[in-house]
């Protein structure tokens, strides 16, 4: 685009056609500035409509949490008194916050452990050569499309004490019946059942994605070299797909720390949400108990933010292993990496393999 | 599947040979392979046949000792009782109209922004999607308490604009939007139609929409998912017009629990979500693996 040229003459008698002239370089000189206008500013017009709703619904309230826990907030009465930190302290005091943080770690562990050593397995089951692939690879996510609160339903009937499904079976087979919603650790791996229920095969997809991107060549120049199916899953699979691993692990925190649907649906019959002991009391159940039926916001929100820097910092600590990870996988650039890691770097076949792991 | 194909075809001649003497790494696998995946996928089917064996029957069978594996004849009854208990219709299109929407307004501001992110240059883009990142993992549903406080103070409780408003952005969409656009459109492609003369909305319109298709109807497909399973945020700030799922917990909350009834309702409320994984169950599994979805 050139600049119009017009801009030099000056018009000294308004003639028609000057003024026609004149028209037409106004016109012209609009629209380039239009143009530099329009290049200039659009990018901002474009990701301001994110950026202005998420600081409103995202950020603000999150924000705005701290604030409220640090008053006497009431749900009915409102703002009250500025409190400083009693409301930590008195969290911090309190044993049904530690019982909340307790339970919470206790179901996360149990379900994502067992979930990523299941998800890896069906995961090498469908790596292989197998006929029907999309019909597998379907299957294992039907239970992704059961939302929480069905799944919550139809686990919570068979888990039932007295009639459930499984009391039922441990009772045909002569085993002890199992008090699934009124002992602790039962309560949990019933409550843990029903998330792997959900997400094993969904993250064993995850998994499946990282491990045909190793390139098939190195399976076949191990199983030349007389490597079995099982030793190249251990040498190769496995520390190829360590970067994915790392993300499905990240998500399953942030999603396990935040669990609610779950204990709060599991037994319709306790009054106490969480059991009649608080036994599957979860953190964010906590919360929402202390928020809503308790109406104390300050102490609740006291809470939250300590979920959220509890889930902050773990978050960190992942991108940092993550990040170890990452740069002991680069051999591009090798100098980056310091003895003892270029060491296993070297352990490991070659180069090639951990450069096309996917970086999530 | 295709891609397999690919590979395979071009694969070196030394490969060919290797095949040729029975290689492992190539071969079908067995029997225990197949069996291994049959198991899991009983595993992962039973639980909504139990539901619709318990759903379809009368209280009796659920107390019987053995695993239920034959549907009763009660199904109809218990489905016309679900509908007496709760406002099925009215929780269904509430869930319909809060997904939609917050799909609609998920996907369009995402591409927006993530081709902006992705295609254009301006000031502070690198600081910007730092941020945007950075929030990924923020868990922005902790700040329900002011949330539920300002929607209170709005007199918004109780609306189905209320319940879609958390969720109306997501730094996940603007991220992976972002980063499908930034190998997916040449950079000269958007050059050649700035010297045609089209207005930045319009290179927009025409080149990065039609290159951004794919990956948004995959986000769109997520995010439809990820609004139709919201339990926690509709139950607290819209009771009064529940959605599907608020609709159905409370088939339970009766202090006498019909378990025929409840398995019926949560059959009936998995149907949607069914139906589309019949339609769309491809594209979800490509979507996941494309390293697409945050769990």
């Amino acid at each position: 685009m050139s600049r119009p040229k017009l801009r030099a003459e000056k018009p000294s008698t308004p003639t028609p056609e000057r003024l026609q002239e004149a028209k037409a370089e106004r016109k012209m000189r609009r629209q380039h500035l239009r143009g530099r206008l329009d290049f200039k500013y659009s990018p901002y017009l474009y990701i301001s409509p994110f950026f202005i709703l998420f600081a409103l619904v995202g950020l603000f309230p999150l924000i705005y949490t701290f604030v409220v826990s640090i008053n006497d907030w009431d749900l009915l009465g409102g703002a009250g008194d500025w409190v400083g930190l009693k409301n930590y302290q008195a969290e911090l005091a309190s044993p049904l916050f530690w019982n909340s943080l307790f339970n919470t770690f206790s179901i996360f562990l149990l379900s994502a452990i067992p979930q990523l050593v299941v998800a890896t397995f069906i995961a090498a089951m469908l790596d292989q050569n197998i006929r029907a692939k999309t019909f597998w690879r379907m299957s294992v996510l039907v239970p992704y499309v059961v939302t929480p609160v069905a799944v919550t339903l139809i686990f919570s009937t068979a888990f039932d004490e007295k009639y459930g499904l499984i009391n039922n079976l441990l009772g045909a087979l002569n085993l002890d019946t199992i008090a699934w919603k009124t002992d602790v650790f039962p309560s949990h791996m019933a409550i843990a059942t029903m998330v792997n229920w959900r997400w094993t095969g969904y993250n064993a997809l995850i998994l499946l994605a990282a491990m045909q991107a190793v390139p098939r060549e190195l399976h076949e120049s191990a199983a030349i070299d007389g490597a079995g199916m099982i030793r190249r899953f251990f040498s190769i699979t496995l520390p190829s797909i360590r970067p994915t691993m790392i993300f499905v692990i990240i998500t399953a925190t942030i999603g396990g720390l935040q669990i609610f649907t779950e204990p709060k649906l599991f037994n319709p019959s306790s009054s106490v949400p969480g059991g009649p002991d608080r036994q599957y009391q979860t953190t964010v159940l906590y919360l929402w108990d202390l928020a809503f039926n308790r109406g104390d916001f300050g102490r609740a929100s006291a809470v939250a933010w300590m979920l959220f820097l509890i889930i902050i910092v773990i978050g960190v600590i992942n991108f940092l292993i993550s990040g170890t990870i990452a740069s002991s996988s680069d051999k591009r650039r090798p100098r980056r990496i310091p003895g003892r890691k270029a060491k296993r770097v070297k352990a490991h076949l070659s180069g090639s393999l951990r450069e096309s792991v996917n970086d999530e | 599947m295709s891609n397999a194909t690919l590979q395979s075809t071009a694969r070196p001649k030394l490969m060919r040979q290797v095949r040729n003497k029975n290689f492992s790494a190539d071969r079908r696998p067995g029997f225990l392979t197949y069996g291994i995946l049959l198991a899991f996928l009983i595993g992962s089917t039973y639980p909504l046949w139990y539901s619709f064996v318990i759903g379809s029957s009368t209280g009796a069978v659920f107390s019987s000792a053995w695993p239920p594996l034959l549907p009763g004849g009660q199904f109809w009854t218990n489905v016309a009782e679900v509908f007496d208990s709760v406002e099925f219709w009215a929780a269904l299109g509430n869930s319909l109209i809060v997904s939609s929407v917050i799909t609609f307004s998920v996907v369009t501001f995402s591409t927006l922004a993530g081709y902006a992110f992705a295609k254009l240059r301006f000031r502070g883009r690198q600081g910007l999607l730092v941020f945007v990142i950075a929030t990924l993992a923020v868990p922005t549903q902790l700040g329900i308490i002011p949330m539920f406080m300002m929607m209170k103070e709005l007199g918004w409780t109780g609306s189905l604009g209320a319940i879609m408003i958390p969720t109306l952005v997501t730094a996940f969409g603007v991220f992976f939007m972002r980063q499908y656009l930034v190998d997916n459109i040449p950079d000269e492609l958007i050059e050649a139609a700035r010297v045609d003369g089209a207005s930045m909305i319009g290179t927009f319109w025409h080149v990065g929409v039609p290159a951004a298709r794919p990956a948004m109807a995959i986000l769109s497909l997520f995010t439809f998912m990820t609004a139709w399973t919201d339990y926690l945020w509709p139950m607290l700030v819209a009771p009064q017009t529940p959605t599907l799922q608020v609709a159905l917990s409370q088939l339970q909350s009766a202090r006498y629990v019909d378990y025929t009834i409840v398995m019926t309702g949560a059959l009936m409320a998995t149907i949607p979500l069914l139906l589309l994984f019949i339609v769309a169950g491809k594209q979800l599994v490509s979507g996941i693996m494309a390293g697409a979805v945050k769990g």
